[in-house]
């Protein structure tokens, strides 16, 4: 999933001072899945502001919205009528749903709630890694379904640098090495060999790198 | 056009014991540090490396630091970190530092930017050091740069690289120094050896694998100067293995014999490295010492 945290409130609330009718829009899928953007979380941080700005006694109407996914028109769409009500929107979706909806709505500022952090997963409880940077490639059967473009601070391909000890990454005591997750689960599997020819430079032209990407599928072009 | 090969080079080749040293340039544009820590070790080592960056803080580059010490006819070992460039800089910059008669490079990852002044940075990390073996060693026998364009004049690095046996996981640590050496490294340096045992396990297991016969591997070492150094470098360097019997070792002497005794541990540590087979050579890495080093070498019966 796209993992995702809520702005500082304060940060929030300044970017919506300008505005008497706000809608605070949630999206249904990732963010409703790590506790950022869905309508729980809207219904907590519209409460919130209203509480905050009567104290600082501004007046602001905030109304409550909530779609499945923010970056599928199917679904914006059904977000239309409330967004032509309000002089904003202050979406809970990641950095392409808020984008997603400006794209929709030409004439609406439309604010981005959350800090859309990374791809990543429920480790446990509480708990969300980041575990894919979308590099376009994926090589992950070599490294035993372990990225190490991911999840070595260095993006090192070839193997440990010389700051794992113990398990741990020398740049966090919080951080694993990868490439000592990667190592032993090669053992596990047999597959050390994967990891003993030389692993040439990366092309860097799938990833963000080389622009903003896109993805043709002429299979679905009506 | 022919050009001889580096000093270091020269040295390993006819099986001489070879001794490196440290220099790192100066948080300033000042070169008179460069030349008052060039002066240290003139005559004193075959080659000095010149750190580029340490620590992720800026400092004057390790290009111009090393020309600096090319002017002065000393033998720098270059340093290059992929943190900071992607592979276009790092070509371009191997061609430069070639032109200015740098001889030798010491291709390395480099510290994270976190460690250093400035952890707001965005590194880069484009290639890693093995990419970075492969990429100088290409354009030093094909003569070509990574897009396979020929060069008109291909840089003769000799190429080195470096190598952790403290660093875990263990057993990976020979299977990484035999890719380094297939990549392209002609020479090593170590880690500073704290940890003997640790060391003569790894380079055993790299002897049984015949990888001492294809590298020169110059093995790193470091006087400490008190108790706390020992501490701080086993506790908060990075990849730094400073087993407890040589803190105690420098907690038992009175704090003015410190220094004294940190020489003593250095010089033993040479002795018994001089007695291993398949070591080529020590790396001095004196930090911000390089008046010791002169020391080190004379006691240590190393004298150029």
């Amino acid at each position: 999933m796209i993992v995702a945290e809520q702005k500082p409130i304060d940060e929030i609330k300044k970017m919506v001072a300008p505005y008497q009718k706000l809608l605070i829009l949630g999206c249904g899928t990732c963010v409703k899945t790590c506790f950022a953007g869905g309508e729980d979380e809207v219904a907590v941080l519209a409460s919130a502001l209203r509480l905050s700005f009567k104290k600082d006694g501004k007046k602001i109407e905030i109304e409550e919205k909530t779609i499945e996914r923010q970056c599928e028109n199917e679904f914006i769409q059904e977000a239309a009528s409330c967004v032509a009500r309000n002089q904003a929107v202050l979406s809970l979706g990641c950095g392409a749903g808020v984008q997603d909806i400006a794209r929709q709505f030409a004439k609406v500022p439309v604010l981005p709630g959350l800090n859309t952090t990374f791809i990543g997963v429920q480790e446990r409880p509480g708990l969300f890694t980041e575990e894919c940077v979308g590099c376009g490639n994926c090589e992950l059967a070599l490294y035993g379904g372990i990225c190490p473009i991911t999840r070595c601070s260095k993006k090192l391909l070839n193997g440990p640098c010389g700051g794992s000890q113990n398990g741990i990454c020398e740049v966090d005591p919080s951080v694993e090495c990868a490439w000592q997750l990667i190592i032993d689960r090669l053992k596990t599997l047999g597959q050390l060999d994967n990891i003993r020819a030389y692993i040439p430079p990366k092309d860097w032209r799938s990833s963000n790198s080389g622009g903003p990407r896109k993805l043709v599928r002429e299979d679905h072009i009506i | 056009m022919k050009t001889s090969p580096s000093n270091l080079q020269k040295t390993l080749e006819n099986g001489k014991f070879a001794v490196t040293a440290e220099c790192g340039p100066p948080r300033g544009a000042n070169v008179k540090v460069v030349r008052q820590k060039a002066e240290l070790l003139k005559g004193v080592v075959d080659a000095v490396n010149v750190t580029d960056n340490q620590t992720a803080i800026v400092r004057m580059s390790s290009i111009a630091a090393s020309a600096h010490l090319v002017q002065m006819g000393l033998e720098p070992v270059m340093q290059m970190v992929v943190r900071d460039r992607n592979r276009i800089a790092l070509q371009s910059d191997i061609l430069g530092a070639w032109s200015l008669g740098i001889k030798n490079i010491l291709c390395l990852s480099g510290d994270h930017q976190t460690f250093g002044s400035q952890p707001d940075a965005m590194n880069v990390f484009d290639i890693d050091s093995m990419n970075l073996l492969r990429m100088v060693k290409n354009m030093r026998d094909n003569g070509k740069d990574m897009s396979g364009f020929e060069l008109n004049e291909a840089p003769q690095m000799f190429i080195g690289a470096a190598a952790n046996p403290f660093a875990d996981p263990f057993e990976y640590r020979v299977i990484r120094l035999a890719k380094k050496i297939e990549a392209g490294a002609d020479f090593i340096q170590t880690q500073c050896i704290y940890n003997m045992k640790r060391f003569k396990e790894w380079i055993r297991l790299s002897r049984e694998e015949g990888l001492t016969e294809k590298v020169y591997i110059l093995a790193g070492v470091t006087p400490l100067k008190s108790a706390g150094m020992a501490k701080f470098m086993n506790n908060r360097v990075a990849g730094m293995d400073v087993p407890e019997d040589v803190i105690k070792r420098m907690e038992g002497v009175p704090k003015e014999k410190a220094v004294a005794e940190g020489l003593k541990i250095c010089l033993e540590t040479i002795a018994e490295l001089r007695e291993i087979k398949g070591i080529s050579g020590v790396h001095i890495m004196a930090i911000e010492w390089e008046e010791k080093v002169a020391e080190i070498v004379k006691a240590a019966g190393l004298q150029k």
